[in-house]
């Protein structure tokens, strides 16, 4: 029996705010899951035309997979949620990527004619749950050099970096960080981000009190505050928490559905996946994952870098995101085409969670500039990855 | 006292697209098990968060909320016993309508989010908001005030009739306060009209948030019927002749609760609360009140850490005996089928009774999947746990056996015997008797410190007590069991030495004894038993004795006497009351059987004792025995009777059980020269 591959369409992106980790964080004392069942909720109330039981699988990442991240979270949250209990579920992992791949891995599903209707996301309560945590890395990874002890920690591995591109200077990723606050902050004054963010009221040392803006953002950062800070990875490093993203604690999930299933139910499609692609680099720079990871999705579907309108890069550190600028020919330090409203470096990077929240700018993005066609969302991965994905803007 | 644990009242704000609400948290700090309550202190913390909340500029709404799985479950009890004149009562009522009041005339919509449990002055503050939503999640919503000797006297019995008129208020205030304190949950206190809108638990506080931004931007509109006070009289009348049939006139509270609500229509709220500070004044003083207190106190907290018990590990119990198949015996195998789900081995002598008890717990498996309460689904699983048997070779396994055989010593000294040839050493024995010593039912045996007292009270599905009775050589690990084994079966044990009859029933049977006296010389049935209903009991004694068989009672009662002749003895009424076999005094029709009256024979001229009199004797008599019970060290103190009278033989709560009845209704100082629980 033959058959055609389905178009798959977002729909829908919403994610929780993203809270500092550690006691000090709003989430510190809210659960992981429950804060997956917030973002499977409002998906679902601000689409109402989507049957509850219609929806095909429910597809969460996260990088730790235990406690309140366990127990395949993503069958979890289907009970939790209130989902009829035939709504199945199901946990991935690739590390920052997980919740990419778990919109990769739904829409799949949908392209092959498995699902009409998938909700996929990702979450990570760095407070709960630090990097690395529980992690018994096998000692023949230094005993026969397959990686350097470096690599298992990202900030070294941003430091490697900067030894692979000694042209992007500590100054360069500052100027790129202040900026990142500055255009987060001008999202939030014009009430970009709010659209995105589903309220949370979440139980405190201080009683209830409501999630819904993000911790991290420090609109007030400047060169001469960023050029004095530490720098915890190497001395005379360069690489600071000011022009890093954070530890964070959130949650951000898209409602995917099949060409057929958004006329049927006339839900209206914010963007139409194009093509994903994953690939890997040596562990020790892992920043670099995007590049080929990018060519690649891009040799895929027969399209240039020059067709994309719109870059959604998740900054684990700037550095990373400068040497994709640097490899794409982008205008540094504030390509018009880059991470508009500010990337991770103001939102934050509770790890799974992220591939989604890009997926929630770009769509947001692509509704405001109609003219847009193609739009791109990419990120590196822990132990050495980029994961691309390419987007349609059908918002005309 | 106990230092109050004060419920902080906590405020952050919310910017919402309507504006700035005041999100109140009321917490005390701890976890859902010490529920928020409030004294003074919290009090005082809600009145400095409404001054913070009122030096803050632009806000627009309140929201008012508990902490997790807790909204409040009212005043703190434990303040309780400090206030000694009915000033300072008065004065506690009036401290907490201050309170309120003030959440009440704030200028702008306050909506009191129920996320939890919800009782009292939880229930009241909630009142006191313009809006309620509630949770679906809540499991335990109820004004008990006149349950424990009170009225919601902090605007609840004033502003809920206003509410949602007074029949529905009747319910919760008096209907459901005086069924033991019948809770509701949050989908019947949103049907009642209590809440304004029902909320799943998942995103409570969420959408309770948005309801008040709702009522903000005008998308929100409450309506609630206008209440109905034209029937008002004959409501608070019925409710009135309720309270008759449960208190008998001698609990104030649930009249003084009626008198206001029969008033609400047609006064204000002011004034509906100075009728409460009247009445609280009164109350919160009252014998009654402190009693109930004492006695909420003792099932919420003594009941569950019985005094005595050793410290130690549990053996495991794996497999479960049950001897004899009778109605007891099928009753304690069902119960400790459903409970703790092991193979039960239930035994009998002739295969007929072992299957008549099979039929029984099979039967009763099915009527609990009936009512819901099991999955029909497990009953073939359930029941294929349960062996019948004539051998006891078929119970060489059992870590527990209870026997349930006829209540004569020789037939128990007979079954244990033969049990402890067919088992191992470590099992444990349980008698089920109601008034035999275990010290003598386990002297034969090689292994007595295995044995051990398990006196149920019927119905056992019923009734929460369990006597467990400690003999001379029973040891501290068959104790430890024993009491583990209690509350794995959902029962409130009570230690007991063994000594006849326990505590129950030496106690009833003491009362019984005075009451067959006073049958004897001339008063009649119909007398007794409308005068000692007044004590509290759930039924007057003479129908009791129905319930009980009047051949069991007699049974009980020879064995006591036996015991001490000098104070129980068994009346020939009684004695010929058995012989005719007849079920009980009373016929079908309510009225002394005909052929029993003919044979009874009393004192000629009769004797007749006024109902002071025969309560006076009745009282005097328990007062006496509770003492000796005290001095043999039956229990371990006064508290334990009272456990003992509440649990077991349903006694109420404004009495105290019965040793604070005694106490403030003078007894036990005539009798003894002193209270049982001496004055602080």
């Amino acid at each position: 029996m033959t058959r055609e591959l389905n178009e798959v369409y977002l729909v829908d992106a919403v994610r929780t705010a993203f809270g500092r980790a550690g006691q000090k964080g709003i989430f510190w004392l809210t659960r992981a899951d429950d804060m997956v069942v917030k973002v499977i909720r409002t998906l679902l109330e601000r689409n109402p035309q989507v049957p509850p039981e219609r929806i095909d699988d429910n597809v969460w990442g996260a990088t730790t997979q235990w406690g309140d991240q366990g127990l395949t979270m993503g069958r979890t949250t289907v009970v939790l949620s209130g989902l009829p209990v035939s709504v199945p579920g199901v946990s991935v992992d690739r590390m920052c990527a997980g919740g990419m791949t778990a919109a990769c891995f739904g829409a799949s599903e949908i392209a092959v004619g498995a699902a009409d209707i998938v909700i996929a996301g990702g979450v990570e309560h760095m407070g709960h749950h630090p990097m690395g945590e529980g992690a018994d890395p096998n000692p023949r990874f230094i005993a026969e050099k397959l990686v350097d002890t470096s690599a298992l920690n990202m900030g070294m591995t941003a430091e490697n970096l900067h030894d692979l591109h000694p042209e992007i200077t500590k100054e360069m990723c500052d100027e790129y960080a202040m900026l990142c606050q500055q255009k987060a902050k001008k999202a939030y004054d014009e009430g970009k981000i709010q659209r995105m963010i589903a309220p949370m009221t979440v139980w405190t040392e201080n009683g209830w009190k409501v999630a819904d803006t993000d911790e991290q953002p420090r609109p007030n950062t400047t060169m001469e505050g960023l050029r004095d800070l530490r720098t915890p990875f190497r001395v005379k490093g360069r690489v600071t928490a000011g022009n890093s993203s954070g530890l964070n604690d959130g949650a951000a999930g898209v409602l995917l559905a099949s060409g057929r299933a958004c006329e049927e139910l006339g839900l209206k499609p914010r963007m139409r996946l194009v093509n994903y692609a994953f690939a890997g680099v040596k562990p020790e720079i892992m920043g670099i994952g995007p590049i080929p990871a990018t060519k690649k999705v891009l040799e895929r579907s027969g399209m240039k870098f020059d067709d994309l309108d719109i870059i959604e890069l998740n900054e684990a550190f700037a550095v990373q995101a400068i040497a994709f600028m640097n490899e794409f020919g982008m205008k540094f330090p504030d390509d018009p085409r880059l991470n508009k409203w500010g990337g991770a470096i103001a939102f934050g990077h509770p790890l799974a969670s992220s591939g989604c929240r890009l997926m929630a700018h770009l769509a947001l993005l692509f509704e405001e500039d109609p003219s847009a066609k193609y739009g791109l969302t990419t990120m590196c991965v822990g132990l050495g990855q980029g994961g691309s994905v390419i987007w349609e803007n059908v918002q005309g | 006292m106990a230092d109050e644990v004060v419920t902080q009242f906590k405020e952050n704000y919310v910017n919402t697209r309507a504006g700035k609400i005041a999100l109140v948290t009321m917490d005390n700090g701890f976890d859902y098990k010490k529920p928020n309550t409030f004294g003074a202190g919290g009090l005082a913390s809600l009145n400095a968060c409404l001054d913070r909340i009122a030096q803050e500029a632009e806000v627009k709404a309140l929201v008012l909320t508990g902490k997790v799985f807790i909204f409040a479950v009212g005043a703190d009890l434990t303040q309780v016993e400090t206030i000694k004149t009915s000033e300072e009562a008065k004065a506690v009522a009036q401290m907490g309508h201050a309170a309120f009041k003030r959440l009440m005339d704030l200028p702008y919509p306050t909506v009191a989010a129920i996320n939890g449990a919800t009782m009292g002055g939880g229930l009241e503050i909630a009142l006191a908001c313009k809006y309620r939503t509630i949770s679906s999640g809540v499991t335990a919503l109820a004004l008990p005030e006149c349950f424990i000797g009170l009225i919601p006297g902090w605007g609840g019995t004033t502003l809920l009739p206003k509410l949602i008129g007074p029949e529905k208020a009747l319910q919760v205030i008096i209907y459901n306060a005086l069924n033991n304190n019948r809770m509701l949950d949050g989908k019947a206190a949103f049907e009642l009209g209590i809440a304004d809108r029902i909320f799943e638990p998942v995103d409570f506080l969420d959408k309770s948030i948005e309801f008040a931004v709702g009522l903000l931007e005008g998308s929100e509109k409450v309506e609630r019927p206008e209440p109905d006070f034209s029937g008002v009289d004959a409501l608070c009348d019925a409710a009135k002749g309720f309270a008759d049939s449960k208190t008998h006139g001698m609990a104030p509270a649930p009249y003084k609760a009626i008198e206001i609500i029969r008033k609400t229509g047609s006064i204000s709220v002011d004034e509906g609360f100075a009728l409460e500070d009247e009445a609280l004044g009164e109350l919160i003083i009252s014998p009654q009140c402190r009693a109930s207190v004492y006695s909420f106190d003792l099932v919420q907290r003594r009941a569950k850490r019985p005094v005595g018990v050793p410290e130690g590990f549990p053996s495991p119990v794996n497999k479960i005996g049950v001897l004899g198949a009778g109605l007891m015996g099928s009753q304690l195998a069902l119960l400790f089928l459903r409970r703790m789900r092991v193979p039960i081995v239930i035994k009998d002598i002739k295969q007929e009774f072992v299957d008549k008890g099979l039929a029984y717990i099979q039967g009763e498996l099915g009527k609990m999947a009936d009512k819901g309460k099991l999955d029909r689904n497990q009953i073939p699983w359930l029941f294929g746990l349960v062996q019948g048997t004539l051998d006891y070779a078929d119970m060489a396994d059992c870590d527990f056996i209870i026997e349930a055989v006829l209540e004569e010593m020789p037939v128990k000294k007979k079954v244990f015997a033969e049990l402890e040839e067919a088992v191992g050493e470590n099992c444990i024995f349980a008698t089920n008797t109601s008034s035999l010593p275990i010290t003598e039912m386990s002297s034969d045996l090689r292994h007595p410190e295995r044995v051990v007292g398990f006196h149920f009270f019927n119905p056992v599905a019923v009734l929460p007590l369990l006597e467990i009775i400690r003999g001379e050589k029973t040891n501290d690990q068959t104790l430890v069991t024993a009491f583990d084994i209690a509350r794995k079966i959902g029962k409130r044990a009570v230690l007991c030495k063994d000594r006849p009859a326990f505590v129950v029933n030496r106690l009833l049977i003491r009362m019984m004894v005075v009451n067959w006296d006073l049958v004897d010389e001339g008063n009649t049935f119909q007398e007794i038993d409308a005068n000692l209903i007044k004590l509290g009991a759930p039924m007057p004694p003479f129908v009791l004795l129905a319930l009980v068989g009047p051949a069991v009672g007699m049974h009980a009662l020879e064995t006591l006497a036996a015991a001490f002749p000098e104070r129980y003895h068994v009346s020939e009424n009684l004695r010929k009351l058995v012989e005719m076999k007849k079920p009980g005094v009373y016929g079908p029709d309510g009225n002394v059987d005909p052929e029993y009256a003919a044979a009874l024979k009393v004192a000629e001229p009769p004797k007749k004792a006024s109902a002071q009199e025969m309560i006076d004797r009745v009282c005097e008599a328990v007062t006496e025995e509770i003492d000796i019970m005290l001095r043999e060290g039956v229990v371990a103190g006064p508290e334990e009777i009272d456990l003992c009278m509440i649990m077991g033989a349903g006694y109420p709560f404004w009495n105290g059980g019965i040793t604070k009845f005694l106490d403030y209704s003078g007894y036990s100082e005539k009798v003894l020269g002193r209270k049982f629980h001496p004055d602080k």
